[in-house]
Parts: C-alpha cells; structure tokens; sequence
C-alpha cells in the first residue's frame, strides 16, 4: 500500500529535510487567499490542493500568473466550485509566481538491487519525449550531483543558455543531495517526484513536488 | 597477508588440487580438468580420483580421497554428480583441502537443486572451505601455470582478472588474450554464485598484487549497495571494466512515480557506473580493449589528443571519433608546428591530425613521436596506420621479382622500420607517460605474413588496435577513468 501527500504536505516534509522550498500558505477561502496574496506579494499562483487531487493541470485546477487581489478572489472562488466530493479535504495553495523558461524534474525512487535513488532529468514539454534523465545511488558523496548534472544529454540547456545564467550547480546539488538523504532516513518514502524544478534565472526553485508514502494514510 | 588474500590463496594459488570424477574416458568433464591441469604445467600436486583407479593420460590415479597425503592439496575441483559430492568434501576437508571449485550442474539453477545448493552453501560453512560455482567452467590462475577448466582457453600470462556470471564470457575475454598477447592473472566463472558471489571476487582482485586491472561480466546482482561500495573502492585502488546484460528489461521500481516510470535498470546500472569509477563496455571487443588499455599504458592526465597518421582517411575518421567520444582535439601546438616544419617537406598537414604526406626520411617517425608525447600540453596520442610499408614489403617477397632488382633491401628496410616504429611509439609514452594507442588493420589481415609493425606493437607489451574508432574508444574509457581517479582526490598513476 502507498499514498501520496497533498503537494503542501510533500513540500513540508522536503523543508523539514533543509530542502529551501518557496514561502506558500493554505487557503480555506478566497478571503483567506487574498490575505496570503498580500503577504506573498503578486503575481501569485492558486491550485487547488489535498492528498485526492492528481493531474491539477489537466483539471485546470492551476492558475499562474495571479497580478492582484481582483484576478486572485476571482480565480479562488472558481477553485473552490471545482471541488468534487472524491477530492477529499481539498483547500487553496497560494504561491509566488516563478519565472523561468526552463525546467527540470528530480526525484527519488527505491531500486530493488540498488536502494534510494535519486534522479535528475530535463523537464518542460519535450520532456517526455527526450527521457534525458540520470540516477544516481544514495547517499550522493562529493561530485556525484555535479556527475548526475554532467551525465544529461542536454546539460548545455543548464549552462548560460539564450541569455539565461548557468544554473545555480551549489544549489541544484543541494536538492539532489537532500533528496538522497530523505531515501535513507525515512523508510516510509517511497517516491518522491519534484515536477517541475523551474530554474528562475540561475536559482532551482521547487514549484510542485509529491511525496509517495508506503502504508495508509493516517 | 591481508584477510581477503589469504582467504583466496587456496582457490587461485593452491599448493595441490584434487580433482574428482577423473575416468579413461577423453569427454568426462574430471578427465578433461586433468588433461588441462597437466598440459598447462601446473606446478603444484595434482591428485586424480577415480573409484576403480584406471590410469589416465598414463597417470595412476587415487581410489579414494582418503589417499591423498594430508596437508599436499588445498583446493578440490568437484566435478562427480550432487549426490555424492557433499561426502567427497567432507574427505577433502579432511585431508587439508579448504576450498573447492564446483563444477557440476544440478544445484540452484533450477528449482530441483534448490535444496542441494542451500545444503552445499551450510556445508560449506560447516567445514570451514571457500566455495565456488557451482555450475561453473572453473577458473585458471597464470601465476601458477593452473588451467582448471572443462574448456579452453589458456590465456598467456599477464595482469588483467577476470570475473563472470557467465563461463562463456570468461572464454570470450580469455580469447581476446590470447588473440592480442595482453595476458590474464585470474580468471573465474561465478557459477550459480551459491557463497562466493562476483563482487567478493572483485574484493580480491582489488588487493591482488597480480592484477592490475579487472574485468567483469554480469547480469545482476545480489546486493546492489555492497557492488557499489566493492566497486567503488576497487577503482580507488585500479580500474573496473563491467560488461552487462540483461539491461533491457523494464524497472522493478514498484512506484506509481514519475520517477518510478523513468526509473530502468539500464539507467540506474549507468548511474552506478559513473558514481564508482566503472568504465562500463556494451561489447566483449570493447570491454578487452579498455582492458588491455589500462593494463599497458599509463593513464591520460586529461583529455588532450593528437592524432598522428601516415595517411589522410585513417585521420579524418579517427578525428571525427574522437570529437564524439568527448576527447579534445586540440589545434596542433605552435612550437610543435614549426619544429615538425624543420624535419619535413611542406606539404605535411601543419595541423592535428599530423599527417607527414610521405615527407618522413629514416628517423622522422621516432622523433616526431618524442615530441609530441614530450609536449606539455599533450595528454594522449593515437598513431595510425603502422605496418603499411610493410605490408609493401610483403607484396615484394610474394611477387615474381623477389628478392632481385633491389627488393630485398627496401623490403627488409621496411619491415625493420615498421618494427622500429612500434617499438619507438612504446618507449615514448613509457618515458613520458602519456598512453600513445597505436591502430592498424593490419593485425587483422596480414597476421600470416606476421607485419613487423603490428608484431612490434604486441612485442612491445601493447595492443594493436584494429581501427581507430576502437583506439578512440578504449581512449575515452581511459580518460574517464583519469577523471575519475583525479575528482576523488587519486591522481593519475605511471
């Protein structure tokens, strides 16, 4: 048996693994939406969030690109008619705004020769398509995340690409590294998917994350 | 002597060995591990056991076990049937014996012997013994002159171990050897791996002072975290060659992740591989050659190459390889440039690849190599095309003019020069350690007539390389190596 957190939980428990996640709060209504909005500053990102919900893009149940309190109310209370009974507890997730044209996804899965195993891989529209991605065993030692950098195809996408800085390899290594550390520490992670890592100018910032656990959910 | 050392000593460096199951008969597996063991010159005891104690091969054999002298064989060779194998070790353990090699099929490769393995592995532990296989072809030992096999090969001795979950691939790399000259120390089938299990091997060659380099087939393994920690320190210490199968099989991740989706056994066995210093091979060719590369050569510093031919096709192909592998094809250096200028005609290419056009008198090619392997910002060089002018003389010796006109003396004069070459080429990259990879395909096609060039390269310790695409890529297994060793704080070695 597994389930999945809700992307705030899974985000939580990246935190609580001194993995730098953005600054974002549950909301239970629009009013309580705006008042995140203001404290994180616009433009800002609404998705509808809980442990039932899955494919929120395909739902529609992501709104980027939130300039004000107006745009925000609106797109909140659209949100909140969308629920369905079988999403379970669902509220709103208000979240900064990350600008990048590039992405990435990482993530940890359990080999069954091999143990925790963390993954790096290009992300975006092609992503599927190109499968360029690389694991590496946990624990990541010294050189192994800038070999898991090293060992994509397309790693050039990484480096100072059409005007964009290279990226931020200490920080990357960063994620990568913790995410090795959770698959040794907490048994009862089975996977974790980081989708997508968008790189805002050098910096990785975590912009959707999800936690498998193994067991039921309690 | 370290723990793993001693532990080994018995198997591959055994002072006498007791082979069971030995007849008259030339196809019984015994009598064939007899033949091999006395024809290669083993030089410890070698004790044949056959019930009705029938001569073989002119040899009198022992009835029993119980016969042999106590304390004169250490390692059993077990091929008789399973069940009666447990109390021939008993009566080896008996005598001294402290490790077997089991060559008989009928143990956990399939599910009837599933018990007698589990049994033959608590025997094992009962008696103290190091045991191999079973359903394994054997294992040779070159430092003893030991070929305790029921196959062939007999490699030439030299520092490459070899380890396999597969006996047929220990007889494909040990063919490899025999066809290059690069020799073997160890070599060993896992066999069913029932206690003794390819990475414990890979442990001992590690320390082995024999081996310098080993080379590995596998198709999975038994604990993942042990391989990568053996794996990763055998590579702090000397290279790890891995060849393995089955990786086209889906993942067995059994998450509903993304990650999980992305997640194959290929892509993790290539994370492993790069996370422990292994230079993983797709083929038995490439895996021998990366081998042999790092058995006779020192290792590259860095990724600098220049390409030296004797003609232009052989260069280009070789230079386009080499842009694909990742090596660096540097602009060919200045002072290199014009000191070449003052030894040649003009018409030579100027740049890398360094292309003399036929410009070179007699000591040319010795020198040239001198410099570019003495050249600070050079780390790796490939010569191509050895043996050519050769292969002339031996068109002169096989025509109707032989040996008048005068084609005895060119023809001897190209074949000492070829031999010169190869030899020049190998005390170049010694003196200035810098791996100079010498490729022809003349070791192919002019291996009747024995080419002076090619046969200067083998003479010389070195592999001849039949193209150089495979040059290029033993190279760049090499490199990554170098690299390797030089990011976990080891430095490249001479």
């Amino acid at each position: 048996m597994a389930y999945t957190l809700s992307e705030y939980e899974s985000k939580r428990l990246l935190a609580e693994h001194g993995v730098r996640v953005p600054p974002e709060s549950l909301a239970a209504s629009a009013d309580d939406a705006v008042s995140a909005g203001d404290d994180l500053g616009y433009p800002v990102v609404a998705k509808l969030c809980g442990r039932g919900i899955a494919h929120k893009s395909e739902r529609g149940l992501v709104r980027l690109g939130l300039a004000n309190a107006d745009a925000l109310r609106a797109a909140a209370g659209e949100l909140l008619a969308a629920r369905r009974p079988e999403d379970g507890d669902a509220a709103l997730l208000i979240q900064p705004m990350a600008n990048g044209r590039r992405e990435v996804i990482a993530g940890l899965v359990r080999d069954e020769q091999f143990g925790p195993c963390v993954m790096l891989g290009l992300g975006g529209v092609f992503a599927e398509a190109l499968q360029d991605v690389a694991f590496a065993v946990a624990p990541l030692e010294p050189g192994d995340a800038a070999g898991l950098i090293d060992a994509l195809e397309h790693r050039a996408i990484l480096g100072e690409f059409r005007g964009e800085p290279a990226v931020d390899t200490a920080a990357l290594a960063g994620i990568l590294e913790a995410l090795g550390r959770i698959g040794l520490e907490r048994d009862d992670v089975a996977s974790i998917d980081v989708n997508p890592l968008v790189l805002d100018g050098a910096e990785p910032v975590i912009v959707d994350a999800l936690v498998e656990l193994r067991g039921e959910p309690s | 002597m370290s723990g793993v050392l001693e532990r080994f000593a018995p198997l591959f460096n055994p002072r006498g060995i007791i082979v069971t199951g030995v007849s008259a008969h030339p196809g019984k597996f015994g009598t064939v591990t007899f033949h091999n063991l006395l024809s290669r010159g083993y030089e410890g005891g070698i004790f044949p056991i056959n019930r009705e104690g029938l001569e073989s091969f002119g040899h009198p054999t022992l009835k029993s076990i119980s016969e042999v002298p106590k304390g004169r064989a250490d390692l059993a060779f077990i091929c008789t049937p399973v069940s009666v194998n447990e109390d021939l070790l008993r009566e080896c353990a008996a005598v001294g014996v402290r490790a077997a090699f089991v060559a008989s099929a009928g143990y956990g490769e399939s599910q009837d012997g599933l018990e007698a393995e589990r049994s033959l592995v608590a025997l094992g532990e009962e008696l103290g013994m190091v045991i191999a296989g079973p359903n394994g072809q054997g294992l040779i030992s070159t430092p003893v002159s030991m070929c305790a096999q029921i196959v062939a090969p007999y490699p030439p001795a030299g520092p490459i171990s070899i380890v396999s979950q597969s006996g047929n691939l220990v007889s494909s790399y040990m063919n490899y050897a025999c066809l290059s000259g690069i020799g073997v120390s160890k070599a060993i089938s896992c066999g069913n791996s029932a206690q003794l299990e390819l990475a414990d091997y890979l442990e001992y060659f590690a320390e082995d002072p024999e081996t310098s380099v080993s080379l590995c087939y596998l198709e999975g393994v038994e604990d993942g975290r042990r391989f990568l920690e053996v794996a990763r320190a055998h590579s702090a210490r000397k290279p790890l060659v891995v060849m393995r199968g089955g990786v086209t099989r889906a993942g067995k991740s059994a998450a509903s992740s993304h990650t999980g989706a992305l997640a194959s056994d290929d892509r993790i066995f290539s994370g492993v591989c790069r996370q422990a210093g292994i230079a993983r091979a797709e083929t038995i060719e490439e895996a021998y050659d990366a081998a042999a590369s790092f058995a006779s050569q020192p290792l590259p510093k860095g990724r600098r190459t220049l390409l030296f031919t004797v003609a232009g096709g052989w260069g280009v192909l070789t230079a386009d390889a080499c842009v694909r592998a990742g090596l660096d094809l540097i602009p060919l250096p200045d002072d290199l440039r014009s000191k070449i200028d003052g030894m040649v005609p003009s018409r030579w290419s100027r740049s890398n690849p360094i292309d003399l056009a036929g410009g070179e008198t007699r000591d040319t090619i010795p020198e040239v190599l001198e410099l570019m392997a003495s050249h600070p910002d050079v780390d790796a060089i490939i010569y191509l095309g050895i043996g050519i002018q050769a292969a002339q003389a031996q068109m002169f010796r096989s025509g109707p003019f032989w040996p008048d006109h005068g084609l005895d003396r060119i023809g001897g004069f190209h074949e000492t020069q070829d031999r010169r070459y190869a030899l020049a080429a190998a005390e170049a990259s010694e003196r200035n350690c810098v791996p100079i990879l010498v490729a022809s395909d003349l070791v192919y096609t002019d291996r009747d007539y024995g080419n002076p060039g090619p046969l200067g390269v083998r003479e010389s310790g070195r592999l001849c390389y039949p193209s150089g695409h495979r040059a290029v890529r033993a190279l760049s297994h090499m490199v990554r190596y170098s690299e390797h060793l030089q990011r976990s704080g080891g430095a490249a070695r001479c």
